[in-house]
C-alpha cells in the first residue's frame, strides 16, 4: 500500500510529523490571508462600510421587487435627437463634442422612484440623461435632474434619506420619528429642501430645466482645469400652451404629445465655479452670479417606449466621460457609478416587462 | 529509495519564464484583490475600476507573452518526487491557469464592450470593442467574469499550497526551481535525508 501511493505520489522522501505539520501550517496560513483577503474585500466578512449591496438591498425593502426596471428612477421613456455645439466650450474643455459641429444625442426622461408603475406627480424629481455619442469612443453620459440641488451631500447621506423614505403600511407615508432622526443627522438635506423649495418645479418634462448637481471638471488643450456645473435650460416650451393630460402617466402624456408635434430644445449651459465655491457637495448652489458659457443645443425629434436595445438597455453612469472631462472628487460620482452598475448587472439577467410609458397608446 | 533525488540537479525555470511568472502573480493578485474590493465599494469604485481594467488589459498582454515562451521553451522536468498521478494534476492546472488568464481579461474587454460604452484603459487610452452592445450578451459575459474569479482564486490557491507541500514537506525544491536564488547542491546536509535542499529560505528550518 505504501509502495502504490509513493509511486503515485512519488515520494521518495521520508516524511516526518514535523515537515507534514509546517508544510500544512504554511499552506494552511497562505489559505487563511489569501481567502480571508477574498472575502473582506467583498464585504462578505466584519465590514462596517457601506457597501453597494446594502443600497441594492435598501431599494428592494423600500420600492419592492420590480425585475428588469431600474432600481431607481424606473419609470421612464426614451427619446433621441442631436446636439448642436457652437464651439464656446472649447475655451474650457478640448472634448470632440463641445468643437463646432452636430452629435448625435439618446436619452431618457424618468421619475425619481423604484415603482416603474409609480402614478405621475408634480413634485416628483424629473429625471433626463443623455449620451452624447452613442455608440462612438469618445461618448459623454450624463443623468441629470429638475432640482437647483441635490438632497445628499455623501452616499451615507442618500442611504440614510433612502431607508427613512420607507412608506409606513399603516399610514401610507414615511414613519415621521424615522424622517426627524434623518433631519437631525444630515443638516445639509434640511438646507437643500429648503433650497429646492424656493425652485418649485415646472408643470412638465417639457419646460424643466434640468441640472448636472455634481461638479466636473473642463480640460483644455494647455491643460487648464475649469470646476463646472452643467445644466439644460428649456427654449420656447414654456410660452407655448402645454398639453394637459390626465391619469396615472400625466407628466409623460403631456411630453409625449409635445414631441409629437415639434421638437423640444434645451441650451446647454456651463457655469464655471470660483475658486471658493464647493465643488464636492452637491447640496450646496453656487452664486447665480457666476460666469455661465452656452455652449449649444440640444434638440430631442423623437420619443419611443423603453424596448431592447435602446435607452432602457444604456446604463447612464455619470463617469462615462469623453477626453477633455473629468469628474470631481464628489463622492456621490463614484457611488453613483457602483450602485448604477449594480442595478444595471442585476436588471440585465432579470426578465423584462412592459414599460408603464407606452407611447403608441398616447393619440396626439 | 531516496537516490534519484539525491543526486538529481535543481533544474530552473529559464530567467524569463521565471520573471513572467513573478509579473503575473503580482499582477494577478491585485487584479483579483481590487476587483473584489471595487465591487462591493461605493467611494472608491470609479478608481478601482480604472485600475482594474488596465492591470486587466497588462495581464492579457503578459499571458500571451507567456503562452508564446511556454509553447518555445520547454519546462524542466519536476522533481522526482511527483508520480505519475501528480503528473497529471501538474499539467491539467497548468492548462487551466493558462486558459483562465486568457479568458478572463478578454471576458472582461468584451463585458465592457457589450455596455455600448467605450472601453478605457491607462486613464484614457481608448481600445476598439471586442462585442456589440447587447444586454443580454453583457449579462452573460458579466456572470461569466465573476465565474472565472472564483475560479481563478481556487486554481491559484491550489497551485500555491502544493508548491508549499512540496517545497516544505518533501523538500524537493519545488519552489526552488522558480525563484532567483542559486540552489545549492547537497552540502553540509548529505548526511541527512538525501533530498538537495531547497534554497527558499521558508524551507531552511534546520
Amino acid at each position: 500500500m505504501q509502495n502504490r501511493l509513493t509511486r503515485a505520489f512519488g515520494t521518495g522522501v521520508p516524511l516526518d510529523r514535523r515537515r507534514i505539520l509546517l508544510g500544512l501550517a504554511a499552506v494552511g496560513g497562505f489559505l487563511a490571508v489569501d481567502l480571508g483577503a477574498v472575502l473582506y474585500a467583498g464585504g462578505w466578512v466584519a465590514g462596517e462600510r457601506l457597501t453597494r449591496q446594502d443600497f441594492i438591498d435598501a431599494f428592494k425593502r423600500v420600492n419592492g421587487s420590480h425585475p428588469g426596471f431600474r432600481r431607481n428612477h424606473a419609470k421612464g421613456v426614451a427619446v433621441a435627437g442631436y446636439f448642436d455645439s457652437n464651439g464656446a466650450g472649447q475655451e474650457f474643455s478640448k472634448a470632440a463634442v463641445l468643437r463646432p459641429g452636430q452629435t448625435p444625442v439618446v436619452g431618457r426622461f424618468s421619475l425619481a422612484g423604484g415603482n416603474p408603475n409609480v402614478a405621475d406627480m408634480i413634485d416628483t424629481p424629473r429625471g433626463l440623461a443623455l449620451a452624447f455619442g452613442y455608440p462612438g469612443g469618445q461618448q459623454w453620459r450624463t443623468a441629470m435632474l429638475n432640482l437647483p440641488v441635490f438632497l445628499d451631500s455623501s452616499p451615507q447621506g442618500f442611504y440614510d434619506r433612502l431607508v427613512a423614505s420607507k412608506i409606513s403600511p399603516a399610514t401610507g407615508k414615511p414613519d415621521p420619528e424615522a424622517t426627524a432622526r434623518f433631519l437631525a443627522a444630515h443638516p445639509e438635506t434640511a438646507r437643500a429642501m429648503t433650497v429646492i423649495k424656493a425652485h418649485p418645479p415646472t408643470s412638465g418634462f417639457g419646460d424643466s430645466t434640468f441640472r448636472s448637481l455634481n461638479a466636473f471638471y473642463f480640460v483644455n488643450e494647455s491643460g487648464g482645469r475649469a470646476a463646472v456645473r452643467w445644466s439644460l435650460a428649456p427654449i420656447g416650451q414654456a410660452l407655448q400652451p402645454l398639453p394637459r393630460s390626465s391619469g396615472p402617466n400625466a407628466l409623460f402624456d403631456d411630453l409625449i404629445r409635445q414631441i409629437g408635434s415639434r421638437p423640444l430644445q434645451w441650451k446647454l449651459l456651463v457655469t464655471l465655479a470660483a475658486p471658493t465655491d464647493p465643488v464636492n457637495d452637491a447640496t450646496v448652489a453656487w452664486p447665480a452670479e457666476r460666469r455661465v458659457i452656452e455652449t449649444g443645443t440640444v434638440t430631442l425629434t423623437s420619443v419611443e417606449t423603453e424596448h431592447a436595445g435602446n435607452a432602457r438597455d444604456i446604463n447612464f453612469d455619470p463617469m462615462v466621460l469623453p477626453d477633455g472631462i473629468e469628474p470631481s472628487d464628489d463622492p456621490l460620482l463614484s457611488a453613483r457609478s457602483a450602485v448604477y452598475a449594480a442595478s444595471f448587472r442585476l436588471r440585465a439577467g432579470e426578465p423584462k416587462s412592459a414599460s408603464a410609458v407606452n407611447v403608441g397608446a398616447v393619440a396626439l | 529509495m531516496h537516490s534519484h533525488a539525491a543526486t538529481a540537479e535543481l533544474q530552473q525555470f529559464t530567467t524569463l519564464s521565471r520573471i513572467l511568472h513573478w509579473l503575473t502573480a503580482i499582477l494577478v493578485f491585485s487584479t483579483l484583490l481590487i476587483g473584489f474590493t471595487m465591487v462591493s465599494s461605493v467611494s472608491d469604485y470609479a478608481t478601482l475600476l480604472k485600475i482594474h481594467k488596465t492591470l486587466g488589459v497588462v495581464i492579457l498582454a503578459v499571458v500571451i507573452i507567456r503562452v508564446v515562451n511556454r509553447l518555445t521553451h520547454r519546462p524542466p522536468q519536476p522533481p522526482p518526487t511527483v508520480g505519475r498521478f501528480e503528473r497529471i494534476l501538474i499539467v491539467t492546472s497548468e492548462m487551466a491557469l493558462y486558459a483562465l488568464l486568457l479568458a478572463q481579461p478578454l471576458v472582461g474587454w468584451a463585458m465592457v464592450s457589450a455596455t455600448g460604452r467605450p472601453v478605457v484603459v491607462f486613464g484614457s487610452l481608448r481600445i476598439p470593442r471586442i462585442a456589440p452592445a447587447n444586454l443580454d450578451l453583457y449579462w452573460v459575459l458579466r456572470e461569466t467574469h465573476s465565474v472565472l474569479a472564483f475560479l481563478l482564486v481556487a486554481v491559484v490557491a491550489a497551485h500555491v499550497s502544493a508548491v508549499l507541500l512540496h517545497s516544505i514537506t518533501l523538500r524537493d525544491g519545488m519552489l526552488a526551481r522558480m525563484t532567483f536564488r542559486l540552489p545549492r547542491t547537497r552540502s553540509r546536509h548529505a548526511n541527512q535525508a538525501g533530498v538537495g535542499e531547497p534554497a527558499a529560505p521558508a524551507a531552511s528550518v534546520e
